[in-house]
C-alpha cells in the first residue's frame, strides 16, 4: 500500500529541519512505520470508548496557595541567552 | 442592498486566583520579569501540571450566572504550536469538552430593549507569557510571569448585529465577571481581552458570510470603533464584488482602521489531543452546591432589589448598581444613617458623584467613608442641619475634618430648633421691613421669598426652613 | 567478593558492620572505573558527591538511625532529574543540562539513605530497545560485548548485570525495564501506572511511562519499591493508595496460584525459546501453581497501537526542547524559525526525529480520528482483554522478549524490526499493569527472561512469585564473566 507522507508539512509543524538528502532516507522509513500502523484500520472499534489513560480516576484539585518563590537566577543560569532577566530569541515580528 | 452585520465575541478573562492554574507560582501583576515563573511554568524537563481548585469554582460561578449547562466531566487538551511565549510548545486548554456549555446573557440596549445573547461555551486554559520587542537589537525578550495564569475563555453566539450591541454585551459581561469576583476586569492590565468575529450578509439571509477576526482590543471604545470600521470594510469590499479573506486583523486607533496580521502559520493545525498529564475534571454535586452558595447577588438581581426594597427609580438604581463597590457603599450608608433611601441616593448620585468626578477618583478611592456620609445624612434627616448647610459639612468631610457631628459642633452649624428664638427673629425682620410687609399683605406674594432670605441671613442659614416657612406664613397672615 | 552480594545481603552486611558505606562506595566506584570504560553503562559518575553521601550514611548508622537502604549505592537512569548533576536523557539536546531539582523518586531514595554513584546510559529520550541511539555511544551487554544490553534502560541493566552497582532505577514505557533486564540476566520491575511518581522523570509517553527498579533479585526490588512507591501531589497521575510492605508476602506459598499463558504469545514461539519457557513452567508447577491457556484476542494490536500513541504523546512532550530556556541551542540562528528547526534538527537523533514526525502526523488534521482515536479505542480493547483474563487467572506469564541480546547494528537499520522486540512487553504499558522480568535460563550463552504481568497494584504478588522462583532456581545468581574479572 503506498503511503503519502507530506514530510515538508509535518516537519514544519514539528519545527525540525530536514534536508533534501535526509528526506531520501527518512521518508521510506516513515512509510514503513506507517504501513505497520495501518493494521489498525482493519479493526472494528464501533462503540468502543477511546482510552486516554489507564487510570480510572478524576483530576485531583490543589488549594489556591502560592507555593513557589523567585528562583529566576538559578533557572536562568541554565539558559542559552538571557539579558535583563528576559529569555532572548531572534526578534519576533508580529 | 441592505446589509446585516453578524458579530460574535470571544473574551479571555483572567481569573483572579492567587496562584496559577497549573502551578503554585503567584499571579500578581507587575512583578519583575520571570520572578513569578516557576519550573512548571518554564516547562523544565520532568515537571507536571496540577489543577487549581479555585479556577474550577470560578468557572462554575460563571456557568451558574449564565444559566449555562455545566459539563460534569470535562477534560484538558493540548493545543500545539511553537511560539517563544509558550514554553511547552503547547497550551493546555479545553477543546473537546469545555467545563461550561450553552448559556445566555440578557443585555439592556441603550434604547431600553432587552436582547438575549447566547453563550456557546466557556472553557479553562492557561495564559502564555509576554514578548518584549527590541530589548536588544534584533532580539525579543520573553517574560514568562504570565505563563500559566488561569483564563476563562467565554465564547458568544454570533448574535450581535451592531457595534453598539457588541459593546453592550461586553459591558454587561464585564460587570458580571467583576461582580462574581472571578475577574478584576482591568483591561489595561490585560485581565479582560476581547476578540471580535465580524461578518456581513444581505439582510434576511440565513447563511453566514466569511468572517474576519479582530484581535486583542483592550477598551470598550476601541472595540466599538474597530467593529464599526470592520463592518464598513466588509460592506465596501462585497459591494465592489470582492471577496472577504478569512484572516486575523489588528485595530489601529491612530488611523481608525484594522490591518491584516502577518500570519504566524499558513494553516494553524493545533493537533488537539487530551493532555495525558491531567485527568478528567469531575464536578460533584457538592462542588456545584458550594459554587451556588458562594454566588454573590448578580448585577440584575441587585438592580431589581434596589428598585423594590428601596423604592428607587430605575434610573437611580442603575447608577448605584453599575459598580459593586458603589452599591455596597450606598447600602451601608442607608443602614447606618437610618434615613430614607431616596435621600441617600440623591446624595450619593449627585453630591458624592460630582466630588469624585472633580477629583478624578473612583468610589474605591473615596475619602469619605460610608460611616461618615451616613453621619451627615442622619443629621439632615433629624433636621439638625438643613440640606444647604449639609453641603458645607460635606466639603469639610471631604477634606478630612472629622465626623459630621464634630464639624457641626466646631463650626456651630446647628439649625435653630428654638421656635421662640426664631419667632423673635421673624418679628424683628418684619418690623425692620414695613414696606415689604405692607406690600405682601396687599397681595405681593412673591415677597415671601424676600422675608425667607432675610431671616436666613439673620440666622446665618441655620433656621430650619420648614419651621421658618410655617412660622413666617402664620405671622404674615395674622 | 562484595559484588556477589544482593542488595539485601549488603544491607545486612552494613547492619552487621562487616563494611561501611564509605568502603562500599569506594569499592563500586573502583569497579566502575575499571570495567565501565569497556561497558559504557554510565554517562555521569558522581564520585565526590557519592563519598559525601556515604559518609553521612555511616554517621546516621552510628547514631542508630539507619534503615534497610541506608548507605547502599545506587545509580539513576539519566532520565531522572538530579539536582546540580547533569541530566542528559541520553541526548545532545540536554548534554549541558544540569538539573535544578531532584525528581521525587530521587529525593525519596536519597532520604532513605541511598548513595548515588552516577547516571546511567539510555536510548535517547527513552526511545529504543538497544541503547544504540544514545548520544553517549552504545552500552555493551556484559554477557557478550558484541551485543546490545537492550533498551531504553540499557545502562542501568548493564551496570547491575556487571555488578557495578547493586541496583539502578529505570523507566519503562513499552518494555524499557523488562526487555533489558531479560537481555542482561537480571530482575526488573515496571510498577502499575500511577504507583511511582513521574515528577522529575523526563516525559516520553505520559500515559505509559512508569519509573521502576533493576536489581539482581526480587527481594532487592521489594526493598527499594517500599521507598520509591507512593502518592505524590506534584503528579496528577499519581494514585493515592497506601504503600504496603512489599517484602511481607515474599515468602507466601504459590499453592493454588493460577498462571495464564496467552495463546497469542505462545503459538509461534521459536522452539528453543519454548523449551526454556517449558522448564520454568515446570518449576512453577512444582511450587504449586496451575497453568491455564488464556486468550488475549486483540494483543497483536499492541505494537501498532503503541507506535501511534507513544509518538503522538512524545511529539508534544518534546516540543519544549527549543533552545530558549535550557539545553542545546544552534549557533547564530538567523530568525526564530531557524532557531527552532535547526536546534531540534542538530540535537535530536534519528529515532527521536522519526517518532516526533510520526506523532505529529497521526495527530494532524485529517488523520487524528483514523489513527490517534482509533488507536485509543484499540487500546481499550487490549485493556479489556486483560481485565477479562484476570477474572480467570492471577497472573500472566510469557517470555519477556522474542529474542536474546542481538548484535550491534543488527536491527538498527530497520525500525519496525526493532519495535517488534517489545511485542510481549508493550501491552502492560497500554493497560497500566505491573510487569516483572526475571532470569529464566540461557540460549546461545545469552540470558533469557521470563515475564509476569499482574493486576493493577499487584506488585506484592509478582514479587512473591519471582522470589519463590528464585529460591528454587539459580539463574539470577549467574554473572557475566567480565564482572568476575575484577573484585
Amino acid at each position: 500500500m503506498s503511503f503519502d507522507f507530506d514530510l515538508d508539512r509535518v516537519a514544519h509543524l514539528a519545527r525540525i529541519l530536514v534536508t533534501p538528502e535526509e528526506k531520501q532516507t527518512i521518508v521510506p522509513r516513515l512509510e514503513n512505520i506507517m504501513q505497520m500502523i495501518d493494521q489498525l484500520q482493519e479493526v472494528d472499534t464501533t462503540d468502543i470508548v477511546p482510552m486516554a489513560s489507564p487510570l480510572d480516576q478524576y483530576q485531583r484539585l490543589r488549594a489556591d496557595q502560592i507555593t513557589e518563590t523567585d528562583h529566576h537566577e538559578r533557572y536562568q543560569a541554565l539558559a542559552p541567552k538571557v539579558a535583563f532577566d528576559l529569555y532572548l530569541v531572534p526578534q519576533v515580528i508580529e | 442592498m441592505e446589509w446585516e452585520a453578524v458579530i460574535g465575541l470571544e473574551v479571555h478573562t483572567q481569573l483572579s486566583t492567587r496562584s496559577k492554574i497549573f502551578s503554585g507560582a503567584s499571579t500578581a501583576y507587575g512583578a519583575t520579569p520571570n520572578s513569578q515563573a516557576c519550573m512548571v511554568d518554564l516547562a523544565f524537563p520532568g515537571v507536571l501540571p496540577v489543577l487549581n481548585y479555585a479556577v474550577v469554582e470560578m468557572a462554575l460561578k460563571f456557568g451558574i450566572a449564565a444559566q449555562a449547562e455545566i459539563n460534569r466531566i470535562s477534560a484538558f487538551d493540548r493545543k500545539q504550536y511553537f511560539y517563544p511565549d509558550l514554553p511547552k510548545g503547547y497550551q493546555i486548554s479545553q477543546f473537546h469538552t469545555p467545563i461550561v456549555g450553552k448559556g445566555y446573557l440578557d443585555i439592556e440596549l441603550p434604547s431600553g430593549t432587552i436582547k438575549r445573547v447566547g453563550i456557546t461555551r466557556a472553557h479553562l486554559e492557561e495564559d502564555a507569557g509576554k514578548s518584549l520587542h527590541d530589548v536588544i537589537p534584533h532580539m525579543s525578550g520573553i517574560d514568562l510571569n504570565r505563563a500559566s495564569t488561569p483564563l476563562l475563555e467565554i465564547v458568544s453566539e454570533p448574535d450581535m448585529r451592531s457595534a453598539e450591541e457588541a459593546v453592550t454585551y461586553l459591558k454587561t459581561l464585564h460587570a458580571l465577571v467583576t461582580y462574581l469576583g472571578i475577574c478584576d476586569g482591568n483591561m489595561q492590565e490585560g485581565s479582560f481581552r476581547c476578540d471580535a468575529n465580524v461578518s456581513v450578509r444581505p439582510k434576511g439571509s440565513t447563511t453566514f458570510g466569511t468572517r474576519s477576526e479582530i484581535k486583542n482590543v483592550n477598551s470598550f471604545r476601541y472595540v466599538e470603533k474597530a467593529i464599526q470600521y470592520e463592518i464598513q470594510r466588509h460592506i465596501e469590499i462585497l459591494e465592489q464584488g470582492g471577496v472577504i479573506l478569512q484572516e486575523t486583523r489588528l485595530y489601529d486607533d491612530a488611523s481608525n482602521t484594522t490591518r491584516s496580521m502577518r500570519s504566524k502559520e499558513a494553516a494553524n493545525d493545533y493537533r488537539y489531543f487530551t493532555d495525558p498529564d491531567l485527568l478528567p475534571v469531575f464536578i460533584s454535586d457538592e462542588m456545584l452546591a458550594q459554587a451556588h452558595a458562594a454566588m454573590p447577588e448578580l448585577p440584575w438581581e441587585k438592580l431589581n432589589r434596589f428598585q423594590e426594597s428601596y423604592g428607587l427609580s430605575a434610573y437611580d438604581a442603575k447608577i448605584l448598581t453599575a459598580n459593586r463597590t458603589l452599591a455596597a457603599y450606598f447600602e451601608e450608608v442607608v443602614r447606618l444613617a437610618q434615613a430614607p433611601a431616596k435621600l441617600v441616593a440623591n446624595w450619593v448620585t449627585v453630591e458624592l458623584a460630582a466630588a469624585l468626578n472633580k477629583a478624578n477618583l473612583s468610589i474605591e478611592q473615596c475619602p469619605v467613608s460610608a460611616e461618615q456620609l451616613a453621619g451627615l445624612i442622619a443629621r439632615i434627616h433629624d433636621e439638625t442641619i438643613s440640606g444647604k448647610i449639609a453641603k458645607t459639612v460635606f466639603e469639610a468631610l471631604w477634606q478630612g475634618a472629622g465626623s459630621a457631628d464634630q464639624i457641626i459642633e466646631q463650626k456651630g452649624l446647628r439649625q435653630m430648633t428654638d421656635t421662640n428664638a426664631l419667632a423673635a427673629v421673624i418679628d424683628q425682620i418684619l418690623a425692620e421691613n414695613p414696606e415689604q410687609l405692607l406690600a405682601y399683605r396687599s397681595g405681593k406674594d412673591k415677597l415671601f421669598g424676600f422675608f425667607v432670605g432675610q431671616v436666613m441671613k439673620a440666622t446665618q442659614g441655620q433656621a430650619n426652613p420648614k419651621q421658618l416657612n410655617d412660622l413666617l406664613l402664620k405671622k404674615l397672615n395674622d | 567478593m562484595i559484588y556477589k552480594n544482593t542488595l539485601a545481603a549488603l544491607s545486612r552486611g552494613l547492619a552487621e558492620k562487616k563494611f561501611s558505606s564509605e568502603e562500599l562506595t569506594h569499592y563500586y566506584l573502583a569497579r566502575i572505573a575499571t570495567l565501565d570504560t569497556e561497558l559504557n553503562s554510565m554517562i555521569t559518575v558522581t564520585a565526590e558527591q557519592a563519598l559525601v553521601e556515604a559518609k553521612l550514611a555511616d554517621q546516621r548508622r552510628a547514631q542508630g538511625k539507619a534503615g534497610a537502604l541506608t548507605g547502599i549505592p545506587i545509580a539513576h537512569k539519566d532520565i531522572f532529574c538530579t539536582n546540580q548533576v547533569r541530566t542528559s536523557c541520553g541526548s545532545k539536546m540536554l548534554d549541558n543540562f544540569v538539573a535544578p531539582y531532584d525528581a521525587t523518586i530521587v529525593t525519596r531514595l536519597k532520604d532513605a539513605g541511598m548513595v548515588m554513584l552516577g547516571k546511567t546510559n539510555m536510548d535517547e529520550f527513552a526511545m529504543g530497545s538497544s541503547n544504540e541511539t544514545s548520544f553517549y555511544g552504545p552500552c555493551k551487554n556484559p554477557w557478550n560485548l558484541n551485543c546490545v544490553p537492550g533498551g531504553s534502560s540499557g545502562g542501568s541493566s548493564a551496570a547491575v548485570a556487571a555488578r557495578l552497582v547493586p541496583m539502578a532505577t529505570a523507566t519503562d514505557t513499552g518494555g524499557s525495564i523488562r526487555q533489558p533486564a531479560a537481555l542482561c540476566g537480571i530482575s526488573g520491575l515496571k510498577p502499575t501506572y500511577g504507583r511511582v511518581s513521574r515528577f522529575g522523570m523526563i516525559a516520553f509517553a505520559s500515559s505509559m511511562d512508569q519509573g521502576g527498579i533493576m536489581a539482581t533479585s526480587a527481594e532487592d526490588i521489594a526493598l527499594v519499591l517500599n521507598e520509591m512507591a507512593g502518592f505524590d501531589e506534584k503528579d496528577s497521575t499519581s494514585v493515592d493508595i497506601p504503600v504496603p510492605d512489599y517484602t511481607a508476602e515474599l515468602n507466601q506459598s504459590l499453592q493454588g496460584l493460577r498462571i495464564g499463558l496467552p495463546e497469542q504469545y505462545f503459538r509461534d514461539l521459536e522452539p528453543s525459546m519454548a523449551a526454556v519457557m517449558d522448564t520454568t513452567i515446570q518449576e512453577l508447577k512444582k511450587l504449586g501453581a496451575t497453568i491455564h491457556t488464556v486468550q488475549l484476542p486483540n494483543v497483536n494490536l499492541s505494537v501498532p497501537v503503541y507506535y501511534v500513541l507513544a509518538p503522538a504523546e512524545c511529539s508534544a512532550n518534546l516540543s519544549r526542547f527549543d533552545g530558549v530556556r535550557y539545553g542545546y541551542r544552534c549557533d547564530h540562528p538567523k530568525d526564530l524559525l531557524d532557531l527552532y528547526q535547526r536546534t531540534r534538527a542538530e540535537a535530536f537523533g534519528a529515532e527521536v526525529k522519526r517518532r516526533i514526525l510520526i506523532g505529529t502526523y497521526v495527530l494532524s488534521a485529517g488523520h487524528y480520528d483514523a489513527y490517534y482515536i482509533q488507536a485509543q479505542r484499540a487500546r481499550r480493547l487490549i485493556a479489556n482483554d486483560f481485565a477479562k483474563v484476570f477474572s480467570e487467572v492471577d497472573v500472566i506469564l510469557s517470555p519477556t522478549s522474542p529474542n536474546v541480546a542481538f548484535k550491534f547494528g543488527e536491527k538498527a537499520q530497520d525500525p519496525v524490526s526493532m519495535y517488534l522486540s517489545d511485542i510481549y512487553t508493550i501491552a502492560a504499558n497500554l493497560a497500566g499493569l505491573p510487569g516483572i522480568s526475571i532470569p529464566a535460563g540461557f540460549l546461545h550463552n545469552l540470558p533469557v527472561g521470563l515475564q509476569l504481568v499482574g493486576q493493577h497494584f499487584a506488585e506484592s504478588r509478582l514479587l512473591n512469585i519471582a522470589h519463590q522462583f528464585q529460591q528454587v532456581t539459580d539463574w539470577h545468581n549467574a554473572m557475566p564473566k567480565m564482572a568476575t574479572t575484577v573484585d
